[in-house]
């Protein structure tokens, strides 16, 4: 279970977390929406203490993460599978030392058993052969597919997407929503996804969480998210209600 | 208008924090060394590439260095000392000074510059962050093998720079300046101390360790995207080769 309680971040004089809290739970799957620069990757990356709050707790599985040791944060990051926004895969490395990286650094050194999970984990994502292809030679949508495959790898008890669909044509988001949302019932993960993409809302999340000004503005479900008639949620899900 | 002594204050400040920060990787890279053996393939790697790759480079300076070197003392000898004492000034100031100090300068710009610019880049494209995400500490996977390898290189490369140095001086000396074999390398071994050039060797392992230590923290505190990069090589380089003439002077003051 994940609790954030009254969190806010500061970078230089923009505050772009000004006391927000909410709590997700086991096996949930959760979007967090916003507008651009409101703060939507940051929160992510302070639940895994990537970036450290101004002030305010993050409780993972009741480990606070403003006080847990260097070993204490390596451990509860390998149960978690980040997807970042640009996929952020090794370029000096190949697909299959990407996806394999993090089971490697654990101390698996079976190749056979490596090779093995690295092709179980690509063919979910839809991805064959590719094992020795750098990242460089790789479209935008297969290097999310072989990011979330790294994440997969892992076995992680938690999945964070941050952006999955920004950058990518109409037809290839669609593909990485199918495959979160096969990944999502497969997995049985708890989910936190974040997007401005209501179209992935709708299609892979159970509940949503809007931040404005800083803190969580709304807390529903997607229906009640879209039927909404407070004026700034409104004028979020607009363009999504009239297309 | 700023006021100076605010202006001042503020860099003095800014300087000791960037200092506070180089002690703590310092620190935080060295932790990591008891655990160096599980990591030695990435060792390994580092060490082809800071030391092998870099050899070639340091020939070439270090041959024109030791020629120019030969010119230059007996330039200056002209007239009060015999030429015949070339060999032992040329290779005294190579091994205690030149080859240690230019070797260091050259990686700066090759290794030092590379460092930064490649965990730069990995920064800005959240790679740096990436590798958190899996559990794997960037200063265990990219600090520790990146300073050990340089550590260990840089006295290798110390001693090709002096060897081939020597060896431009010799070219100068025999083809140009008429000196024989003999009044040559009689003249290196009469002076030769082999404090000298241990003394060298040493300092460059500071040199070493801290050249990938500045490239290592410029590194990991790049933002910008692709300018910032592009700054972070300078800074490395810059940095890491004044960082070498200040310890150089230092670590005189300590060996000779």
């Amino acid at each position: 279970m994940i609790e954030i309680q009254d969190l806010r971040k500061s970078f230089g004089e923009k505050e772009v977390l000004r006391g927000i809290s909410f709590s997700v739970h086991d096996g949930e799957t959760v979007a967090i929406i916003g507008a651009s620069g409101c703060g939507k990757s940051v929160l992510l990356k302070l639940i895994i203490g990537l970036l450290h709050p101004d002030s305010g707790v993050v409780n993972v599985d009741g480990l606070t993460i403003a006080d847990a040791s260097e070993e204490q944060l390596e451990a509860l990051r390998r149960q978690i599978g980040f997807l970042f926004q640009s996929a952020a895969l090794f370029d000096s490395m190949t697909v299959y030392e990407n996806v394999v990286l993090g089971l490697w650094e654990q101390g698996q050194r079976d190749e056979t058993k490596l090779r093995s999970i690295a092709t179980e984990k690509l063919a979910m994502v839809g991805l064959n052969g590719i094992f020795d292809q750098k990242p460089s030679e790789l479209s935008g949508g297969m290097k999310k597919r072989v990011g979330l495959a790294r994440a997969l790898a892992m076995e992680p008890k938690y999945l964070f997407y941050d952006e999955p669909t920004t950058g990518l044509d109409p037809i290839t988001s669609d593909q990485i929503d199918l495959l979160i949302y096969n990944v999502t019932e497969r997995y049985k993960a708890t989910n936190i996804i974040v997007t401005h993409d209501l179209f992935t809302v709708q299609q892979i999340a159970k509940r949503v969480i809007f931040i404005n000004e800083g803190i969580a503005y709304f807390d529903g479900t997607p229906d009640e998210l879209l039927s909404s008639s407070e004026k700034v949620i409104q004028q979020f899900v607009e363009r999504f209600v009239q297309k | 208008m700023t006021n100076p002594i605010r202006y001042i204050g503020r860099k003095t400040t800014g300087f000791l924090s960037e200092l506070g920060e180089i002690a703590r990787l310092l620190a935080k890279t060295y932790s990591f060394i008891p655990r160096i053996g599980k990591d030695r393939a990435l060792l390994v790697k580092q060490m082809e590439h800071i030391g092998s790759d870099s050899i070639p480079l340091v020939l070439v300076i270090g041959f024109f260095t030791g020629m120019v070197s030969s010119w230059q003392a007996a330039y200056q000898f002209k007239g009060m000392i015999s030429n015949s004492f070339i060999g032992s000034a040329v290779s005294r100031a190579i091994f205690i000074e030149l080859g240690p100090v230019l070797a260091a300068i050259v990686i700066a710009g090759r290794v030092g510059a590379s460092i930064a610019a490649e965990l730069g880049t990995m920064k800005v494209t959240e790679q740096i962050d990436a590798l958190e995400s899996l559990g794997i500490s960037p200063i265990r996977y990219l600090s520790t093998p990146r300073v050990v390898a340089a550590t260990l290189m840089m006295p290798l490369l110390t001693i090709f720079a002096n060897m081939i140095a020597l060896i431009g001086a010799f070219v100068v000396a025999n083809f140009f300046l008429d000196i024989s074999n003999k009044v040559f390398f009689d003249s290196v071994k009469r002076y030769f101390h082999v404090k000298d050039i241990l003394g060298g060797i040493f300092k460059s392992l500071f040199f070493g360790n801290v050249l990938a230590l500045i490239g290592v923290h410029v590194g990991l505190k790049t933002s910008g995207g692709a300018e910032g990069v592009g700054l972070s090589s300078i800074r490395a380089f810059v940095l890491g080769a004044s960082m070498i003439l200040i310890l150089d002077y230092l670590l005189w003051m300590v060996i000779f």
